[in-house]
């Protein structure tokens, strides 16, 4: 008997469950289309390695990720592309994404295929590899790689190995009916799980609702080291967080990984699909989704190919389309509601309920918190969800962060107790949103901030370079006066007549010319400007028109320059602010000569038109 | 047809504030039939005319605040207002007593703070306190004598009269102080033995309280059994009320024993079914026990050497005012954190 410890908090929904277990999984066949989403993992999309109108065989890779972490997507039958479009994918919110259309030809021919009989001779990496390559990534709901799962931090010894068969979730019988009927692949596949991690313990946990998966899995463990652990039913003992704490009493730390404590969850659907890739060479190209919900009239569990439409394996169990209210993806407690039918069964897609008014009934309108803490009964992260409640709503993120708002795993049970209706869930989701937007922006405006300071700390330290250099050359402008003046008091001490009155005399005489000189210019200048266009009858438009170019960019530069230091207050602001001045003026007197010469021009056509 | 859009979970508990506030009335009717099988039908009168009232003040209130009056009055919390005013009031209080504890509860202490949640004390003891200190005489001679229904006391229609007159104080052969006042004033001067001789103690700990201290124990367990409140604050405030009464008033002669301190008051009503109205309390399991520990010294600290006799309404009332306190102080340790996160952000350990 495996000893097991309990998680706070938990709920025991009703479990809806034996409406999809009275029929062994049946294949649910062969639809028109497959749409094949490029992103149906955590990571970097694929991208398509087949063209429209490309014949693919059953298998055959079609998609690949190239750069960073992600998994191939594999043709589900074969037949021809017909495009790689924007197609509605499964999401909350109703997005589309690329996805390549496959019209199946009906032949289902494979590709060939290679199957590892004793994957013991192979390397690690090499058992690795063929799971990346065979597309498999988590069936439990995430949807993470498996092979990167399968490769914790070099510092982290996984020593125990969990293999989730809770599911825990009402109306989900997915699990179940694989571990009814494929429970040696599913030994199979945690025993090449464990051969590449090497743990000290293996454990199959599933909740005590399911009696008959418990004693198939329970055959095929015979003789190996395999425990199977039947955990109380209660609801989210499937979370892995809480299943970790069932098995093994201890928490995976906030912010961390499982592999952080020696743990790795892994999903048994994951097991049969790790199995059939090595011992049959067969890629993740179909899945068991149960097909559910009183508005089905044949519920039960379907293998159904990876991108098969929705409503195909609808009507293939048999829906009421009149008494259809809500079309949920997952579960009742975490899944979402679609907003269309026509969305394919990706490979993280393990339920799909079809439910009536009656059955999923509208939320009653929102009412007051009452602080009746049922919530915080119920919170198996025992969080406080009515103080998180009150600071999501209104804004106060730090105090949410504060109460360990991003340690909620959003299992629904708060939103699920509450007798005031609130849709707790829903605000924490936002909340959490909210928060990362706002440590984007911030993160933006620190780096702008830091940008900022180096431009500053720049300037200055060339200003101190500057002031440096500028007194280096007063200081050798200085020696070489000394040096000057040493030589001639040499001279002096020879005996030259040094007559300095003379000198100077001279000196002065040379200024007095210079200025007079000047003035002369000046004066002509002065007596040239108003008679300019005399001088000049036909004035020189481009010439002036190329000054006023000039001018106005210069203006322009300056003016920036000065919008630049205002904006970082800069202490050259005055500086500039009487530089644009000085340009502003000197432009709108080119514009006036411009103007002016223009206007002479033309009364010189008019004159010369007229005569 | 257009498949409805939610956010999940998509299947929720069918158990509303509605309901819950239904299971507190229901719980809380035996003591309400204890009250009524010995003290006469002043509790009744009394529970059916404050809930009258307020449940018109809500709805005047809500109108007069533009909010839907049949969605809040469906709610059950002003009826359970009313009701516990009516189970707390002396049995011949005049109407209007009453009418001005139960408006000052809705009104006051609920409505004008925001309405349900947003309150900040227990409405049904701000109306309580308010009236006890405003008219003191009503709340303290009101007070029936203790015998069954069916031998002793006015019949309804009497005691219909006595509460509609609107006197203050009501015929005298009727009515006498509570056991905890009366133990209270001549335990100074007498011994315990013979202050016990007074008709109002019986030959139990006080005649006829403590069977409805009983049943109003048996309804708390049925709601602590349904999980409607836990098991927390009534059994912390006990357990307060009882250690002090152990350690300081251990000599009758000197303070009322803890048998009467258990059974002779407003302390079960309090335990179970006022020191737990959850807007008012502190939310976390550690809160919980300090606010009701700390609510059953004050209790004892009020009744012992205060100027009150009983003091459940005092004791709720100031540390109500706790709880803001309490609740920054004593979150739950959170999955996978080492500590919990105590304080407010950015001040201290933000």
């Amino acid at each position: 008997m495996t000893q097991l410890w309990d998680f706070s908090g938990g709920i025991h929904p009703a479990e809806n469950k034996h409406l999809s277990t009275t029929r062994p999984i049946a294949k649910a066949g062969l639809p028109d289309i497959l749409v094949l989403p490029l992103q149906q993992h955590i990571g970097e999309p694929a991208e398509a390695c087949v063209s429209v109108g490309d014949r693919v065989l059953k298998g055959q890779k079609i998609a690949d990720v190239t750069g960073g972490m992600g998994v191939p997507v594999h043709a589900p039958t074969s037949g021809t592309i017909e495009s790689v479009s924007l197609q509605p994918v499964p999401h909350p919110s109703g997005m589309s994404d690329w996805c390549i259309t496959l019209r199946p030809d009906g032949q289902d021919e494979w590709g060939t295929l290679s199957p590892v009989a004793n994957y013991r001779d192979l390397d690690r990496e090499q058992v690795l590899d063929l799971i990346r390559d065979s597309g498999i990534a988590g069936m439990g709901g995430a949807g993470f790689p498996t092979n990167i799962k399968l490769r914790p931090p070099k510092d982290r010894k996984v020593s125990t190995l969990i293999l989730n068969g809770a599911e825990c979730e009402p109306y989900i019988t997915a699990d179940d009916m694989s571990m009814r009927e494929k429970a040696d692949e599913i030994i199979a596949g945690l025993r090449i799980m464990a051969w590449i991690l090497r743990p000290e313990r293996c454990v199959i946990a599933v909740e005590d609702n399911k009696p008959e998966a418990i004693a198939a899995l329970r055959k095929a463990a015979e003789g190996t080291q395999t425990e199977v652990a039947v955990i109380p039913t209660k609801y989210p003992s499937g979370g892995e967080k809480q299943l970790i704490q069932l098995l093994t009493g201890m928490e995976v730390p906030s912010g961390g990984i499982p592999a952080d404590i020696g743990v790795m969850c892994q999903n048994v659907g994951t097991a049969i699909a790790v199995s059939a890739a090595i011992f049959r060479g067969e890629p993740l190209i179909s899945r068991i989704t149960t097909v559910t919900g009183q508005a089905i009239t044949n519920p039960g569990n379907f293998e159904v190919l990876i991108g098969t439409p929705i409503d195909y394996l609808l009507v293939r169990a048999g829906l009421d389309d009149n008494a259809l209210h809500r079309l949920v993806l997952g579960g009742p407690m975490m899944g979402y509601t679609l907003e269309t039918p026509s969305v394919p069964v990706v490979k993280t897609t393990n339920c799909v309920i079809a439910a009536t008014a009656s059955e999923l009934p509208d939320p009653a309108p929102e009412q007051p918190c009452i602080r009746c803490g049922a919530c915080a009964e119920a919170c198996p992260m025992e969080l406080l969800p009515q103080q998180l409640f009150w600071y999501s709503s209104s804004g106060e993120f730090d105090k949410a962060e504060h109460l360990n708002l991003f340690d909620c795993i959003e299992c629904g049970i708060c939103s699920y107790v509450c007798p005031s209706s609130i849709p707790l869930v829903q605000y924490y989701r936002a909340a959490k949103g909210e928060i990362r937007v706002q440590q984007a922006e911030h993160l933006k405006a620190d780096r702008a901030r830091e940008r900022f300071e180096a431009r500053q700390a720049r300037l200055e330290r060339e200003q101190q370079e500057k002031e440096l250099r500028r007194k280096e050359r007063a200081k050798a402008a200085a020696e070489a006066q000394a040096k000057k003046q040493a030589e001639a008091a040499e001279a002096e001490a020879q005996g030259q007549p040094a007559d300095d009155r003379a000198a100077k005399a001279a000196q002065v005489q040379e200024a007095l010319a210079r200025k007079k000189a000047k003035n002369k210019q000046s004066a002509a200048t002065d007596s040239n400007t108003p008679e300019k266009p005399a001088s000049e009858p036909a004035p020189d438009i481009e010439t002036l028109e190329k000054q006023l170019n000039q001018s106005t960019a210069k203006l322009n530069t300056m003016q920036s320059m000065l919008e630049d230091a205002k904006a970082e207050n800069a202490d050259n602001v005055e500086k500039l602010e009487r530089a644009v001045t000085k340009n502003h003026d000197r432009v709108k007197r080119a514009e006036e000569a411009l103007a002016e010469a223009r206007h002479s021009l033309e009364a010189a056509d008019t004159q010369t038109t007229d005569s | 047809m257009a498949l409805a859009q939610q956010s999940s979970p998509h299947a929720r508990n069918a158990r509303s504030t509605s309901q819950v506030m239904r299971w507190v009335i229901l719980a809380a009717l035996p003591g309400l039939l204890a009250q009524t099988l010995f003290f006469g039908w002043g509790n009744l009168i009394n529970v059916v005319w404050c809930t009258a009232v307020a449940l018109a003040a809500e709805a005047t209130i809500l109108k007069l605040r533009k909010r839907p009056v049949t969605i809040f009055l469906k709610d059950n919390t002003a009826a359970v207002t009313g009701l516990l005013l009516g189970l707390s009031l002396p049995q011949f209080a005049p109407w209007w007593v009453s009418a001005v504890a139960v408006i000052a509860a809705i009104v006051m202490a609920k409505q004008l703070y925001g309405g349900l949640g947003s309150n900040p004390f227990n409405p049904a003891m701000v109306g309580y306190a308010l009236v006890l200190i405003s008219f003191p005489v009503a709340m303290t001679t009101n007070w029936a004598q203790p015998g069954l229904l069916w031998e002793t006391g006015p019949g309804f229609g009497e005691t219909l009269g006595m509460i509609a007159s609107g006197q203050q104080t009501a015929v005298d052969g009727f009515t006498m102080a509570t056991p905890l006042d009366e133990y209270k004033h001549k335990i100074a001067t007498h011994t315990a033995a013979e202050v016990l001789q007074h008709p109002t103690f019986g030959e139990g700990v006080a005649k006829g309280w403590e069977w409805v201290n009983a049943a109003f124990l048996a309804g708390g367990l049925v709601l602590i059994g349904l999980r409607i409140i836990t098991w927390h604050i009534p059994v912390s405030m006990l357990a307060g009320l009882a250690i002090m009464s152990l350690a300081f008033g251990s000599n009758a002669d000197q303070y009322a024993p803890l048998s009467m301190h258990l059974l002779a008051g407003g302390t079960m009503l309090g335990a179970f079914f006022i020191a737990t109205d959850p807007v008012s309390a502190a939310s976390s399991h550690q809160g919980k026990l300090i606010y009701g520990a700390a609510i059953g010294i004050l209790i004892y600290l009020i009744r012992t050497w205060g100027a009150y006799p009983d003091a459940v309404a005092f004791s709720v009332l100031l540390m109500n005012f706790a709880v803001p306190f309490i609740d920054h102080y004593t979150p739950p340790r959170t999955y996978g954190h080492h500590k919990p996160r105590r304080g407010i952000p950015g001040k201290g350990q933000g």
